[in-house]
């Protein structure tokens, strides 16, 4: 489905992480190959929002060790070294978090030209083409507050694209949005990913999950209960807890 | 499912955990925020004011003309004569109120850059220094800098004199410093943390966060509370005369006493009055319309 190589991109080793005293990964394992699609589903509360957030870290953790293409993310301390790290993986968020100071076209821009120091011309021209991209081409003009929920989530992610990253992570962006709109995000995606970028999305869509995802990763309780190829994990899933949390959604 | 979805978020620490409640608590806070800027004033000049004083005026010259016995030249007269001079003190209290202020907003910036510091003694040093001014009555403040400043220095065999204006100033400019520092510290811990960890996200470290996403937000919520400050300080300029600068309280009571009818009292303090309002009131408005505009847009 995906252009895939054997090597892995992202590599997550017994990864454990806490917030005063309430354990919230415990030992959570996942590789994801370049160009993979990975797809972590689950109920509230289980983890999955951190873990996206310990890849790039944004949350430091307690214990294991995380891999992303040449960093050791558990072994970063400086901004200097994390900073390195963010240029290579883009998150993007439920609530957008687009700046609303600036316009949709200034907020794809901006950390190209002042964090990759990058010819602000050429940063122009492919922030505008990334936003045709996101087919959102006319709006380049217009403060985020003008734009619908899915049209400021296409923004963000055209604005985490303008970083070239090799890693995507998508944090429920979707879960804010109105069901018409879920869908345009959606086509956003899937694109991406026919591209051959690697994605980690954390999602409640079990439709798109099944349709997009290499593996979907079950997690409960801040670990993952069953991984799978989306076709045995939601046909045939094997374990008691992920057949209950499908048999409620589904 | 979408149910779900939406309430996954805020089972993780981080902002947003009731999203119903969040206009409300925006608005709440924004209202803190303004009246803590103004100095925990939430009091503000309204056109009524004006009538009022102006009402209170035509009485004070209505007891100065009756009580004025024959010989004696009528209030409008009195009042157009030391109007010059009552002028030229006015001119004294802009100076002192937009000095102060510039004084106290360029030192005030920095105090409230220190107060949100990653560097512990900074932090904390600036908080006990904001805490510090902003709690000292304005007085006791000038009359600290009236005192305790020599009336000249000595650089390098130079003597530079330090008139008593000055020293005002920087009295004044002392507790601005610390509102101002309130209304920075204040302006950037509201911007939500979602733009910090979204601009950490794409790689800016604190300093281009900062400079770049934070503060240009931070500038709308900050401009009516500094106003207002303004407003405040303005009148607090008079205080100056208790200390012996000729600002226009200092000539009013100059004027009085040279023209030794106590009858001319209430017409003319209430004639300062007018001054005063007639210079506060276009900045409270403007305040006001700022404020509904930038509440609208954020």
């Amino acid at each position: 489905m995906t252009p895939t190589s054997a090597e892995p991109i992202v590599e997550l080793n017994d990864v454990h992480q806490s917030f005063g005293g309430t354990d919230v990964l415990k030992g959570v394992s996942m590789q994801v190959r370049k160009g993979g699609v990975v797809c972590i589903i689950g109920p509230s509360g289980s983890g999955k929002s951190t873990l996206l957030r310990c890849i790039n870290g944004l949350v430091p953790i307690k214990r294991g060790s995380i891999r992303v293409a040449k960093f050791d993310v558990h072994l970063l301390r400086t901004d200097a070294q994390k900073i390195a790290l963010r240029k290579d993986v883009s998150i993007v968020f439920q609530q957008y978090n687009l700046f609303p100071h600036k316009t949709a076209l200034e907020n794809i821009m901006m950390a190209p030209i002042h964090v990759l120091n990058e010819n602000a011309v050429e940063v122009r021209e492919r922030a505008l083409a990334l936003l045709a991209k996101v087919r959102l081409a006319e709006k380049r003009d217009a403060y985020p507050g003008e734009l619908s929920g899915g049209q400021q989530q296409r923004v963000a992610i055209a604005r985490s694209l303008a970083m070239r990253p090799e890693v995507m992570l998508f944090d429920e962006v979707t879960a804010a949005l109105d069901p018409e709109t879920v869908k345009e995000v959606l086509n956003t995606i899937r694109e991406l990913a026919a591209e051959g970028m690697t994605c980690i999305l954390v999602t409640h869509e079990m439709r798109f999950a099944r349709e997009i995802a290499d593996d979907v990763h079950f997690t409960d309780g801040g670990t993952i209960v069953e991984s799978a190829p989306p076709s045995e994990l939601f046909d045939h899933p094997q374990k008691e807890r992920t057949r209950a949390f499908l048999s409620q959604i589904l | 499912m979408s149910d779900d979805a939406r309430v996954s978020g805020s089972v993780l620490p981080g902002p947003a955990p009731w999203p119903v409640l969040l206009p409300a608590a925006a608005i709440l806070t924004h209202e803190a925020m303004s009246a803590r800027g103004a100095g925990a004033s939430t009091w503000r000049l309204e056109r009524e004011h004006g009538f009022a004083l102006l009402a209170v005026f035509l009485l004070g010259c209505g007891i100065a003309q009756a009580q004025s016995g024959a010989g004696y030249p009528s209030i409008v007269e009195t009042l157009w004569k030391w109007t010059p001079l009552l002028a030229r003190g006015f001119v004294f209290n802009l100076a002192i109120s937009v000095l102060a202020m510039a004084v106290g907003t360029i030192a005030g910036f920095f105090l409230g850059f220190a107060q949100i510091s990653l560097l512990l003694p900074v932090k904390r040093g600036a908080w006990l220094t904001t805490h510090f001014f902003r709690n000292a009555p304005w007085l006791v403040l000038l009359f600290y800098c009236m005192f305790l400043l020599p009336f000249q220095v000595t650089i390098l065999g130079v003597r530079i004199p330090i008139p008593d204006w000055t020293k005002a100033t920087l009295g004044l400019a002392l507790p601005v410093m610390a509102n101002v520092s309130e209304i920075v510290r204040g302006a950037i811990q509201s911007i939500p943390t979602a733009q910090w960890e979204s601009a950490a996200s794409l790689a800016f470290n604190r300093r281009q966060t900062l400079w770049r996403i934070i503060v240009p937000q931070c500038v709308k919520r900050m401009l009516p509370p500094w106003m207002n400050l303004y407003a405040i300080l303005t009148m607090a300029t008079v205080l100056a005369s208790i200390v012996g600068v000729s600002e226009m309280m200092t000539q009013t009571q100059r004027a009085l006493s040279a023209e030794s009818r106590p009858g001319l009292l209430l017409a003319f303090y209430s004639y300062v009055l007018i001054w005063f309002f007639a210079y506060c009131y276009p900045i409270a408005r403007l305040t006001v319309r700022l404020e509904s505009r930038y509440a609208v847009n954020q």
